[in-house]
């Protein structure tokens, strides 16, 4: 990629990110502008996949709501995103989670990694 | 026409807005560019700037363009390109166009060179559909009907047709400027530009504003 690009992706790149990775479950605190007040929402979920570079980068959350799942993609460097925290971190060998989608109940866990 | 100004498309990425939101952007490498020529009324019967951009090594140009730079003392470049800007007469040879001339917020149109497809047929080129590919249909791809029988009795103008697709010169009209870099010479524009990446593009101010 050019030079020129990338400076003006690393302008609008956050300089800190927690560090969380695929499978992880996280809490995102999302900003939401109802009218004229802003509140902050929380996504609880199963980080399903990365994905894109730069500032460009996205990542995409899967919760079971009501029995339905839910998910959201956020980028990743948005100010609408207030914060990320790692509840859990998830023990996967794949980049892509994209098998708990046809998986209900037990089966759509994640293990949780444990210290060595 | 108010500002124009050379540049070459670098290609596109995204920014955030205060609020959150996404803006596609392309990003425009705009000048540095040098008036090379002044046309007034009196010796063209027109008033006009020439501006050059891309400066390369006097070999690298065709030695009429040589001649024609060395004759006011510019210094060798690849693109030149001639604009009827407002303020002409008031502008030097010498002069030196940079991307602050544009401001966040300013309508541009943009020109460039689109890329090239090729020879295509028309569901490429004009984005008509297919006929049904079984059932011992013979139609598939082709231009359709050309026309009636006894009357007519030719193929009307302006029929779609396959043809060469792509490659010409195509100006993408009303697009907004969202943030301008003068330090690094770098335009950013809402939205996409024709050409490939790499290609040189016009940046003007919009005729619709």
């Amino acid at each position: 990629m050019n030079e020129a690009i990338k400076k003006i992706e690393q302008k609008n790149m956050k300089a800190q990110i927690p560090e969380f990775h695929v499978g992880d479950t996280v809490k995102v605190d999302v900003r939401v502008i109802e009218g004229k007040r802003e509140r902050i929402q929380v996504f609880e979920g199963t980080v399903l996949k990365e994905q894109g570079a730069g500032n460009r980068k996205t990542f995409t959350v899967r919760k079971i709501s009501s029995g339905v799942g839910v998910e959201r993609t956020f980028p990743i460097h948005s100010p609408k995103i207030e914060n990320i925290t790692v509840v859990r971190r998830g023990k996967v060998r794949r980049a892509k989670l994209n098998y708990l989608r046809d998986r209900v109940g037990k089966a759509a866990k994640v293990k949780e990694k444990r210290k060595a | 026409m108010k500002k124009a100004i050379i540049g070459r498309k670098l290609g596109m990425t995204q920014i955030f807005t205060d609020k959150g939101q996404v803006i596609p952007v392309t990003v425009v490498e705009a000048g540095p560019c040098t008036v090379v020529q002044k046309k007034t009324e009196e010796t063209d019967g027109y008033c006009s700037v020439q501006l050059s951009f891309d400066e390369v090594q006097a070999s690298k140009i065709s030695k009429p363009e040589a001649g024609h730079l060395e004759k006011y003392g510019a210094a060798p470049a690849r693109v030149l390109r001639e604009f009827k800007l407002d303020d002409a007469m008031s502008m030097e040879p010498g002069q030196v166009v940079k991307a602050d001339t544009f401001e966040a917020g300013d309508k541009v149109d943009i020109s460039g060179k689109s890329k090239g497809k090729g020879y295509q047929g028309v569901i490429k080129r004009h984005g008509q559909h297919r006929g049904p590919m079984a059932h011992g249909s013979k139609y598939h791809r082709s231009p359709g009907s050309m026309g009636a029988s006894a009357y007519p009795s030719r193929v009307p103008k302006g029929k779609k047709l396959p043809g060469q697709m792509g490659n010409k010169n195509v100006t993408a009209l009303n697009l907004e400027v969202v943030d301008v870099d003068p330090d690094e010479n770098i335009l950013l524009i809402k939205g996409a530009v024709p050409g490939p990446r790499g290609s040189v593009v016009v940046v003007k101010s919009s005729v619709k504003s």
